[in-house]
């Protein structure tokens, strides 16, 4: 079977008829054909593609060795068996599949797969035991420099750096599982490592146990979604200077901390689920220095903090559902111009705590489940507004000590009197139109479904 | 004593009010457990309850149960008996048979409910444990305060005194104190004070094994790292001991100097 494979663009990544054959013959080039022979050309790498196959009884015995008489658009087939060559250069566009999980083994000793040819697809390898270095970024797969490339159907364990891109762009990471054996975070990596690339999609991958789940550095126009990220020492998803991206109904669970996006703009984070980040400096989402964000539709349970937010400026909170927190949400200093609306916030220790003095942030249309007001014009909006900075979170915020008092009858009589005649609680912290029943938002639904 | 004891006791299970405590917290029990399938939220909600009402019924009904037995106590007086046993005995009838109420009003429904299937069961023995030891603690200064006051005014008005003193006062001194203080290193002030308040103590001991630890930070560690080793846990029920022998032995004082 000798097909032509363009590279140059993943919407068209096999083209059955060969414009090569077809060129002198007709006179008038098509439009379609034209556009690939200028990219062929362009590219100048135009091939028909080979079949190597690499196993014990084969013509190839290593994946090195068939990687090296390998031509531009060939696939290498690596079939079951256990490969331990030491760190494998990928400089060719090729397709590198595993058949019958077969086994790459670094034996602690060197990182694996290193891709550094555009248009690469890596499938169905089981990659184990990276082994830890303290002076170099060792990976299971590491792309350097590369476009297009493929990572799919991979399962990586006991891997320092899971999957690390650098300095690449247009590339899909789908579908890989990757279990992490971190026990520290100074001896241990991240899972999937992004690092200065553009328009990367991670999908439907499993994490675990490493340091970060998904670490993204100067990472723009990137798609994170349906991974589902747990048991990470430190975060399960991390954004750092990364910009115009989104993640979409993954999953954080019983990691150091859920979420932190840091110095980044314009991230929009929908459908995902916080759940389990417990401890003492645990929580669901941390966002610090970030702009024009865009959350909406999440789920944060159980979270020791559900969103730690520090100088962070114009976001939206809607229709979140915030279950059985310690704190829903934690504002700290500087953060103007948030819109918290239409969320649930339901069973939770405190609902919010806000230490800035000024205060322009609006907390209108939630439902609290604490809220006991009376609803006379049957519109569904509560009459008198509720404050849900308690005079016993302001003590705490003054004094962490006074925790100790928590939920003593000395903290409830007193909170009583605060919300009958308001003192110290911050004025502008109310919300005005308070929903009498709790609003139905989907995160619920998806949160129940993925517990 | 014993004999006292089990006519205490047994005098006190045929009366109405045992029945009625009871029957509140069987039905405040099952209500809760019917209402929400969270068991940890259960057992929030009862200690809320437990915390608040076993002092308060414990101290009523001890100076109530002794001022209304007054005059079959003048009458065992009058017999060949220890004055101790008559009045230990009596403490030990009223103290038992509340905690009886307690342990049958909370333990039945979480029995029905099938608490040993659960991981549940240690808090709810905590809090079983907690709630036993208030009923013990409180009447027995109940017994105390009615022994010294003869009028019933009084020893009633001392009795809520006491209960208000160690239910909400002490929480406020202590939180002025914490806030005065801020400045200082107070944890190890924090925890001296509030173990030596017997409400504060049952309090925390339940909040630390529901793991609401996380959310006091360092003063949270600090109580952890003692109460949560069996250390710590020794320590507290050592306290809670005590609380329950200082009041009992100083109504053996009184009772043997008393002039009736």
């Amino acid at each position: 079977m000798k097909y032509l494979q363009n590279f140059s663009n993943l919407a068209y990544p096999l083209v059955r008829n060969n414009p090569l054959r077809s060129w002198p013959k007709t006179k008038n080039i098509s439009s379609r054909n034209f556009f690939i022979v200028l990219i062929i050309s362009f590219l100048g790498c135009s091939v028909f593609a080979d079949t190597l196959e690499v196993c014990s009884s084969c013509e190839y015995t290593s994946v090195s060795e068939a990687i090296a008489k390998a031509k531009d658009g060939d696939e290498v087939l690596v079939k079951g068996g256990v490969y331990s060559e030491g760190n494998i250069l990928v400089d060719k566009s090729i397709l590198l599949k595993g058949i019958d999980d077969p086994i790459l083994d670094g034996k602690d000793q060197s990182g694996l797969l290193t891709i550094t040819a555009n248009g690469v697809t890596i499938e169905g390898f089981v990659i184990q035991n990276v082994g830890t270095s303290y002076l170099k970024d060792r990976a299971g797969i590491k792309v350097d420099k590369a476009k297009n490339f493929i990572i799919r159907n991979n399962r990586l364990l006991n891997t320092f750096f899971g999957i690390y891109l650098a300095n690449s762009s247009d590339g899909l990471v789908a579908n890989n599982k990757l279990v992490g054996q971190a026990v520290e975070e100074m001896s241990s990596a991240n899972a999937i490592h992004i690092w200065y690339c553009k328009r990367i999609t991670v999908e439907d991958n499993l994490v675990r146990q490493h340091r970060d789940g998904i670490y993204l550095e100067f990472v723009d126009n990137s798609l994170i979604r349906r991974n589902t990220s747990e048991d990470n020492l430190r975060y399960g998803l991390h954004f750092m200077f990364s910009n115009n991206d989104n993640y979409f109904h993954n999953v954080f669970r019983r990691n150091g901390a859920g979420v932190a996006v840091m110095f980044s703009k314009k991230i929009n984070m929908w459908n995902n689920v916080f759940e389990y980040n417990w401890g003492k400096a645990s929580y669901g989402l941390l966002l610090k220095e970030i702009y024009d964000a865009d959350i909406k539709n999440n789920a944060f349970r159980e979270n020791t903090i559900g969103i730690l937010v520090e100088g962070s400026t114009r976001i939206n909170y809607l229709q979140n559902d915030f279950i059985s927190n310690g704190w829903a949400i934690k504002i700290s200093g500087g953060c103007l111009d948030n819109v918290i609306s239409e969320n649930n916030f339901l069973s939770n220790t405190f609902e919010l705590s806000l230490k800035a003095s000024v205060n322009n942030n609006t907390f209108d249309g939630n439902f609290w489940s604490d809220y006991n007001g009376y609803d006379l014009d049957r519109d569904g909006i509560g009459d008198v507004p509720y404050r849900p900075v308690k005079l016993f979170n302001y003590i705490v915020n003054q004094t962490p000590e006074a925790m100790v008092l928590l939920r003593s009858l000395f903290v409830d009589i007193i909170n009583f009197s605060e919300k009958v005649s308001p003192v110290f609680t911050p004025e502008n912290v109310i919300d005005n139109q308070p929903a009498m029943k709790q609003i139905d938002n989907t995160s619920e639904s998806l949160s129940l479904k993925t517990h | 004593m014993f004999k006292i004891l089990k006519y205490s006791f047994f005098d006190l299970v045929r009366s109405r009010w045992t029945y009625i405590y009871c029957a509140f917290y069987f039905l405040f029990t099952l209500s809760l457990l019917w209402l929400s399938n969270d068991l940890s939220k259960v057992t929030i909600s009862l200690m809320n309850v437990i915390l608040v009402l076993v002092p308060l019924i414990a101290t009523m009904f001890g100076i109530m149960y002794y001022y209304n037995s007054r005059e079959f106590t003048e009458l065992l007086l009058a017999q060949p008996i220890k004055r101790t046993s008559i009045f230990i005995g009596q403490y030990f009838g009223v103290a038992l048979s509340l905690s009886g109420s307690l342990l049958v009003g909370v333990g039945v429904p979480f029995l029905l409910y099938g608490i040993f299937g659960s991981g549940q069961i240690w808090n709810f023995l905590t809090l079983l444990m907690v709630g036993v030891f208030l009923s013990f603690i409180f009447s027995a200064i109940a017994f105390f305060i009615a022994l010294k006051n003869e009028n019933r005014i009084k020893g009633f008005g001392l009795g809520i005194l006491v209960w208000l003193f160690l239910a909400v006062i002490y929480d406020g001194i202590f939180l002025l104190l914490l806030a005065v203080f801020s400045d200082y290193p107070i944890e190890g002030f924090a925890m001296g004070a509030s173990m030596f308040n017997p409400i504060d103590l049952s309090r925390i001991l339940i909040l630390l094994k529901l793991d609401i630890s996380a959310l006091m930070g360092y003063t949270g560690a600090v109580f952890q790292k003692f109460l949560g080793t069996s250390m710590g846990m020794v320590a507290s029920i050592t306290i809670l001991f005590a609380w329950v022998a200082l009041p009992v032995w100083r109504i053996k004082r009184v009772a043997l100097r008393k002039d009736f």
